[in-house]
């Protein structure tokens, strides 16, 4: 049996699951889900759902991976052969996610590169549907669904961001991802600083500051607020993609689970509110200098990075370039250190199974992924990953979490085992309240989400696209994850393979 | 700034980088004292 490859160090693991954590949506979804939410007022909300279900969930995940010491689908299979198939879904939402978050990290470093001399002019909106994206409604009266040409722009960014993700994984754990992310990590904070302390001292930022901090106490009675909060602490902690399993079963045998979990989950939350700070400062200057109110600026996503944000560095008082650059930087420092854990999901699911070496199962595993994302790189791309993201995260990675969490605390009853384990390693120990959290409160609020989001959407189809468009890029893609799970879990296991190794 | 949101701000930035800040500092302690 090959031994598994480990983690240089503690900080380099802790490092590299930060890396993960911290993606897009700390910097454009969190600010403005808060927001929304009652402003200061979300506070409340989101740290409980970041006590009772993003750090216990953290554990668990990390205990699984370093209890029994595999990928997704061989931990789950070792701790039970009949869940082996949760492991390969998990496993299946990483790869469709992937596809298309390699293309945002690639529309981000084109923007990285227009930010020095502001190529995207006055109008943002039109220059990035238009010009940039050449969205095949805008350019040639195409609709949801249509392919259209390839676009070069966003193609070319995009090889760039496949070989380097694929690079760091070639080199293994400790010599790529663990390199890359001691890298990444302190470099995003630092570039982050840097916006955070221009953006504060901007004329206008206090307004901006209020409007975020501002509670709203009214707010926190209203359910859809816990449910917002419990929804930003699941999406942005990287749980239930198979990746803290994966990142956990390369650690030594003797290394701390839990108090790496409050880390890996406060540092996730700290930049979170830092991003907070920055971004709703940066809107406050630009509600000021238009002289409208932040609310009318306010924004998420990809509207917030690609149109908002390029207007505001438009109106700049100085060093517009370099805030930019600074801004898309940082994009694309978080997404490379999230795509990097998002592929080494199925690289290691791949290479426990069927026994590849780990260039081979780069190689195949990552250039599947690579090829696919380029049906993202094209005319009609961003309405491909509008549906496939909205879907694969709310009936993927959203389900996935409620059906992982209801089999190991409820069908093969493996919380005591697994608390057991984790304190027996770690710096502190877990009381009953690790069980409360993921037997009783997270299947309750993740299973309230999948009702209404399914109810929400057998009613009316999002974003008012077709069924047939919703169905195909939607519904279909998030039902074959699962069925990819289960086919994946038929495949015999080498003999030896539900050992445990000891070392 | 009101003082909700100052009240808020500071709340939120005590609880979330205070609790990085104390899990490092057990990680740095835990460690120091296996050396």
């Amino acid at each position: 049996m090959n031994v598994r490859e480990q983690w240089g160090t503690r900080a380099g693991f802790i490092l590299a699951a930060i890396g993960s954590a911290v993606g897009l949506g700390n910097i454009w979804r969190f600010p403005y889900v808060a927001f929304e939410n009652g402003g200061g007022a979300f506070f409340l909300p989101y740290l409980f759902a970041l006590l009772t279900a993003g750090i216990p969930l953290l554990i668990m995940e990390f205990t699984l991976g370093h209890k029994y010491r595999g990928s997704a689908p061989l931990s789950y299979a070792r701790m039970n052969k009949k869940t082996e198939w949760i492991g390969w879904w998990q496993v299946a939402i990483s790869f469709v996610i992937a596809t298309y978050y390699a293309v945002i990290i690639a529309w981000s470093m084109s923007y990285t590169y227009f930010a020095v001399n502001q190529r995207w002019g006055e109008d943002t909106g039109g220059f990035l549907m238009g010009e940039y994206l050449q969205r095949i409604d805008v350019v040639s009266g195409g609709a949801p669904g249509d392919i259209g040409a390839l676009v070069p722009g966003v193609f070319i960014p995009l090889v760039l961001v496949w070989i380097i993700t694929l690079g760091v994984l070639f080199k293994g754990i400790r010599r790529g991802i663990e390199i890359a992310n001691r890298i990444f990590i302190p470099l995003l904070v630092a570039m982050f600083l840097l916006i955070v302390i221009r953006a504060i001292t901007l004329e206008g930022a206090l307004a901006g500051l209020d409007a975020f901090f501002k509670p709203d106490w009214n707010e926190i009675m209203s359910p859809g607020v816990w449910v917002a909060a419990y929804g930003q602490i699941f999406f942005s902690l990287s749980i239930a993609f198979a990746i803290m399993i994966t990142y956990s079963s390369y650690l030594s045998r003797k290394s701390d689970i839990t108090n790496n979990a409050f880390i890996t989950g406060f540092s996730n939350s700290s930049f979170e509110l830092l991003a907070g700070i920055g971004v709703f400062a940066a809107l406050g200057f630009m509600a000021n200098a238009s002289g409208v109110g932040v609310a009318d600026v306010a924004d998420a996503g990809i509207g917030l990075a690609f149109v908002v944000f390029p207007e505001i560095i438009n109106t700049f008082p100085g060093m517009n370039g370099l805030f930019g650059v600074l801004f898309f930087g940082s994009l694309v420092l978080a997404g490379l250190s999230s795509l990097i854990s998002i592929v080494e999901t199925f690289v290691s699911g791949v290479q426990d199974k069927f026994k590849f070496s780990r260039r081979k199962a780069v190689a195949i595993g990552g250039g599947l992924s690579a090829l696919i994302s380029i049906l993202f790189a094209t005319q009609g791309g961003l309405f491909f990953l509008d549906a496939t993201d909205y879907f694969i995260n709310q009936f993927g990675v959203a389900l996935a979490g409620l059906v992982s969490v209801i089999a190991v605390s409820w069908f093969v009853k493996k919380l005591p085992e697994l608390q057991t384990h984790a304190n027996g390693v770690s710096d502190f120990r877990l009381g009953s309240w690790w069980k409360i959290c993921l037997s009783i409160i997270t299947p309750i609020v993740l299973g309230f989400m999948f009702i209404q989001n399914t109810i929400n959407n057998l009613t009316d189809n999002y974003e008012g696209y077709s069924t047939a468009f919703i169905v195909g890029s939607g519904w279909l893609v998030a039902i074959v994850a699962i069925i990819i799970g289960f086919i994946f879990a038929k495949f015999k296991w080498k003999s030896g393979d539900m050992n445990i190794p000891r070392k | 700034m009101s003082g909700g949101a100052v009240t808020m701000m500071i709340f939120g930035m005590l609880i979330i980088w205070g609790g990085l800040g104390l899990s490092i500092a057990n990680a740095v302690k835990v460690s120091k004292s296996k050396r």
